[in-house]
Parts: structure tokens; sequence; C-alpha cells
């Protein structure tokens, strides 16, 4: 603690050196000094996160709320009640240019990764598992093929997955193998004739009942390394039965793939991050409507003669809401934009999607207690997406994992494994 | 020669957005307010475009007057499928003291500019329009306008004006690609000249100025009430 007397002389030493500070710069800095002038708050976008886009990446922000909101969104009631996936919103999202956005050519728009994070964050502000259907073709299916494919592979899938024509899949969890992918049972046999089969099954996969194409991790037998395999459908021993009665990601379809010796044809498939980053986008958007709708409800639901949104826990709770969301955007834009300039630290990843989805699943919860009886109606949404973002908060690396991988990053240490205990 | 739409798009405060006065009463707040087209504007976009693609319209042409951030606008003209996009920039904070007629007599210059025939002044017009139908081989226009009795069918000789009415069509959103494309091309900007006093002004002579021709019709269809 500066006593008083240092803390002004401390001011006046500052006086001094701004007194001698070049006339041009001076007359910048006045404008500075004086009353501070304040713009109008927007709740909508509490950090002015627009004003950080650039202006292509503004117009498809705009175009795709456009699209989810006057498409996506009169269908997600019904969808999400008889856990029904309209696959048409594959080739509409498609004809729009939403799928694959980040690649590219081959009939892809080229955005940024800011933009693709800002395109997830409006389809998931409509339903987390039309996000998924999205992440799943553009991260999963069509970003590996252009990364790691052969260019006739790329040619051969490509455009008409970007166009939706062809709906894509991944299969990397296991019955048994979630969290530890390494351990998965899934094999990889070369044959003779210099071909390679696969066996063993996957499950919780997106797309897979409706897939035409899949891109499917295994053990290869010959040296234990995993890698990436495209399969199509139709292919003799392969199956996809759909998963019946979950209770979350409803409005997605999500199956097993069965394989029996199935001739895959190898890509050299690395290891892949895109996805995570969509979800960290989507997650928050998902979040925005519950508060959008919450404030809305509270607003107008009367209680003791009194609007809700007139007490002080409705409003506590809503900017706790608005603090998380608008810091997580920022977390978010700031992983984009080192993405795009190729600075990216895995763990920077493994933070945002941690925290995008624990945060919007909590701020979820809160909000169907905003909204008390009604909350538990699928017509008011809200509980929709507490249902969608339990599945969203484990996928694709659990919150608890995550935590390992950002614990490793500051001690060093990898936490994943304990002893084996028989 | 092929017949060529000029499309009139504006930048403004979104339809969504509540309106608020400025504290000083001097205008509406239009800082970090959101702005969109003006909806009709995308209407009247799409109307020309679906034109363009029944190859009854060879060019599209979107028209912009107002401050820098009017390009928006025309990126998104573009993106929906306006061939070319023209600027006409008037500095920042002016356009509240851009009064229709001055538009209207910038709109004159930039068709003369295009050489879009006789220019604006004599030229039919069709307002209200929410059904278009263009018959470029006997260079016809047959317009359904929604007035206040019901629905008016007229048929006019082109050069004409037509203005969009809500139910004319639902305008496409901007493909992905397309937004991308805009981006790139360059437009054309053209800087409005001081502008005279009476183009800034209102018009306050307006009961002495020549009253405006009648829309040559060719034929008048009798009014249908709806």
């Amino acid at each position: 603690m500066m006593p008083l007397a240092s803390t002004i002389a401390a001011a006046a030493t500052r006086r001094a050196a701004a007194a001698a500070v070049p006339s041009v710069a001076r007359r910048a800095m006045a404008t500075a000094i004086g009353p501070a002038k304040f713009v109008k708050f927007d709740w909508e976008d509490a950090l002015s996160l627009n004003g950080c886009l650039t202006e292509e990446e503004r117009s498809v922000m705009e175009s795709a709320r456009s699209y989810c909101q006057e498409k996506l969104m009169p269908r997600v009631l019904m969808a999400n009640r008889h856990e029904k996936f309209d696959r048409e919103i594959m080739s509409e999202m498609g004809e729009l240019g939403l799928l694959g956005a980040t690649i590219d050519g081959y009939g892809c728009a080229g955005v940024s990764s800011v933009a693709y994070g800002l395109i997830a964050r409006e389809v998931e502000r409509v339903d987390s598992g039309y996000r998924s259907a999205m992440s799943v073709q553009s991260s999963l299916v069509m970003y590996p093929i252009y990364a790691y494919g052969t260019e006739a592979q790329r040619e051969k899938y490509l455009p008409k997955l970007a166009s939706g024509e062809l709906v894509g899949c991944f299969g990397l969890t296991e019955p048994n193998h979630g969290s530890d992918p390494a351990g998965m049972e899934t094999v990889a046999e070369k044959q003779a004739d210099g071909s390679f089969v696969l066996r063993g099954a996957k499950t919780w996969i997106t797309n897979s009942p409706i897939a035409d194409v899949f891109v499917v991790w295994a053990k290869c037998k010959w040296d234990n390394q995993i890698r990436g395999f495209i399969l199509e459908k139709g292919m003799k021993g392969l199956d996809a039965p759909k998963i019946e009665g979950k209770f979350s990601l409803r409005a997605s379809v999500t199956g097993m793939i069965m394989m029996d010796d199935v001739a895959g044809l190898k890509g050299p498939f690395g290891c892949l991050n895109n996805a995570r980053f969509g979800i960290a986008w989507g997650a928050l958007g998902a979040a925005e409507f519950c508060l959008a709708t919450a404030r809305d409800y509270t607003l107008n639901r009367r209680q003791f003669g009194t609007p809700l949104a007139a007490f002080q826990i409705p409003q506590k709770k809503m900017a706790d809401a608005l603090t998380e969301i608008s810091i997580g955007l920022q977390a978010c834009l700031q992983v984009g934009r080192l993405k795009d300039e190729g600075k990216l630290a895995v763990e920077q990843i493994s933070i945002i999607k941690r925290n995008s989805c624990g945060k919007a699943l909590a701020i979820a919860r809160e909000c169907r207690d905003m909204l008390g009886g009604n909350g538990i109606a699928d017509e008011y949404h809200i509980i929709r997406h507490v249902m969608n973002l339990e599945a969203v908060n484990t996928y694709e690396g659990t919150h608890d994992v995550h935590a390992l991988i950002v614990g490793r990053g500051i001690t060093g240490i990898p936490a994943f494994e304990t002893k084996k205990i028989d | 020669m092929s017949l060529r739409v000029l499309v009139g798009v504006k930048r403004v405060i979104d339809y969504n957005v509540k309106i608020a006065v400025r504290g000083d009463k001097s205008w509406v707040e239009t800082a970090n307010v959101k702005h969109s087209v003006n909806p009709f504007d995308e209407i009247a976009i799409e109307a020309a475009v679906q034109a363009k693609e029944a190859k009854l319209v060879g060019e599209v042409i979107a028209v912009s007057c107002g401050p820098p951030k009017a390009q928006e606008s025309l990126r998104t003209a573009l993106a929906m499928g306006a061939d070319r996009a023209i600027h006409v920039e008037i500095p920042d904070g002016s356009e509240k003291t851009l009064e229709p007629l001055a538009v209207a007599k910038l709109f004159k210059k930039i068709a003369q500019d295009e050489k879009m025939l006789a220019g604006l002044l004599n030229w039919p017009q069709g307002t209200f329009a929410s059904k278009i139908d263009l018959n470029a081989g006997d260079k016809s226009l047959v317009v359904t306008r929604e007035i206040d009795g019901g629905l008016e069918t007229i048929k006019t000789a082109l050069p004409a004006v037509v203005t969009a009415d809500l139910r004319l069509n639902t305008p496409r959103f901007a493909t992905l690609p397309n937004i991308m494309k805009a981006k790139k091309e360059a437009h054309q900007e053209v800087h409005a000249r001081r502008p005279s006093a009476s183009t800034c002004r209102r018009a306050s002579r307006f009961s002495r100025s020549r009253s405006r021709p009648s829309a040559r019709v060719v034929a008048v269809s009798p009014t249908s009430t709806s």
C-alpha cells in the first residue's frame, strides 16, 4: 500500500510526463480526458462481439441466423418430440453452403474458423442435434477427407458431401471404449492383395443409420496404430442400426456401426480437433436461446401482481448467465483467430469446449427453473436444450477428460491413467 | 439490347429493433443498433434476380445512396445475385438530410449514365406490386398492384418503375459461397457532387413543380376486389 503522499507525487510525475508528449498526441489524448462517453448497452451482444467480426463473418452469421430461425426452428418441436431426423435439412444446409464451410474449393465456401463457429452457434441456438449433424458432416467427415485424403477421394466425396447429397458419419467410439479411444477393439487387417478388411462395432455414431459415407477408425493389426478408413453404404458386412429411446439429441439420428469383415479404403487420417471448436461456439448459442426465452417469459409472467423479471433472484440468474455467455464467446473468438493464424495449442480447444459446455448446461438448467412448471413443456424449448446439453457436455471429450488435458498442460503430468485393476 | 434492372437498396435499422430517439432529440439512436437491408429492397432484388434467372432480364444493377456503411447492403445484393453494384457515397451523418427528391434525381442520373433509355421522368410506374409479369418480347409489363380496394392490374410499356410490396416474393438467403464472392467483387463508387441547394432541401416548391405525367398505360383491366 503506497502512502498517500507518494501517490500524489506519482500523479504529478505522470502529469509532467503527459505534458512532455508532443502536441499532436496530446490533442488525441485530450479527447480521452474529460467525462467518459458511453454507448447504449445491448444485452443480446453484451461484449460487442459483432464489432470484432469482419464484414463477411457478419454476413455469414446473418444468413445462417435467417435460415435457422425460418427453416429449422419451426421443425424442431415435433422432430424432438417424435425422435425424427429431417434428412432434408442436410440438403438445405448444403444449398446455403453451411456444410464444410471452412474448406477451400470442392464446392465449399472457404470461410474463416470464426465464421464456422458463428454458423455452429446459430444452428445450435435452434437445436444441438441439428448442430451435431452439421458438425459431423463438416468437421469429422469432410475435413479429414480434405486434409488427409487423396485428390481422388476429395474429388469423389467432397462436392457431394458439401451439397448434402451424401451424408457422412464418423466412427470412433465403441461400446467399451469412449474416453479411451486408444483401447479400441475394432481392427483392420491387410489382405494378400493389399486391400483392408475391418471388423468390430462402433456406437453413439451421429448420422450412421442414414449415412452414405463412413469414416471409421480401427487399430491396424500389423503395427497397432490407429488409422481412419472410408466405408460406403451398401458394402457387404456393413450395418448401421438406429439407437432408439434417446432422451437427448432426439432431433438427430444416432446409431451403431457393425463391421463384419468389411472392405475399407484407407486414408492416412490423423488426429482431429475441429468439431470441438464448433461445439464450443454452439453450446453458447443454445445458452443464448435459453437466456432470451427466460427473459421473455419472466417479463411477461406475473405473480403477486408483478412480472417475475422485477424480482431480484431472476435478475441475478440472468446476469450470471449473460456474463458467462459473453465471456465464453470472447474466448471462442480468440481461439478462432489463433486457429486461423496457425498459432493454436490443443489445450486451448479443451479450455473452451469444457467451459462452453459446462456453463451452457448450468445456464439451461437455471433458465428452465425460471420458467417454473411451464419449463418442463417442450413447447417452451428450454427443457429440450437441457436434455441436449447433457450429451453435448459429454461427447467429444467429457468435461472431466478435458480438465485432465488442461491439467497436463499446466503441470506437465498426464493424469489419465491409474494402476490397472483386474 | 437485353433488358436491365436498376434496384435501389438501402441500409436501414432492422425492423425488429425498437426505435429509440437520441437524448438530444436530433435523430434516432443508430450507434450500436442492428441495421440490415430494407426488407422491401430484398424483395425487389429477389424479383430482379428471378427475372434474370428466367432469362427475361440481362443484368441486375444494385444502387445505394448512403454513407460508407451502405456497402454492406450492396454486398448482400451481390450475394443474392445482382451483377453489379453502384454506391453513391455521401458523408457519414449526412444521410439525415438526403431527401427523397435528391435520391430520385441521383437515380435519374445513374439511369442516364447507364444509358437506360429516356431517363426517369416520363416513365410509367407500377407501385405496390404483388405480381409482375415481364414480357421481354414486346417490351411490356403487367403489374398486379395491391391498392386499398383490392387488386388492380395494369399493363405498361418499358422502361418503367416498379416498387415492390410484401407479397411479391420471398427473398432467398445469401449463400456462403456467394457472400465470399461478393466480398471480392469491386463495386463502382460514385461520389455525389456537393449537392446543390435544391436537392438538399425538402421539395418546398412542390405545388409549383410540373405535375408528374400519368403512367403511359396501354390497357387497364377492371379492378378485381379481394
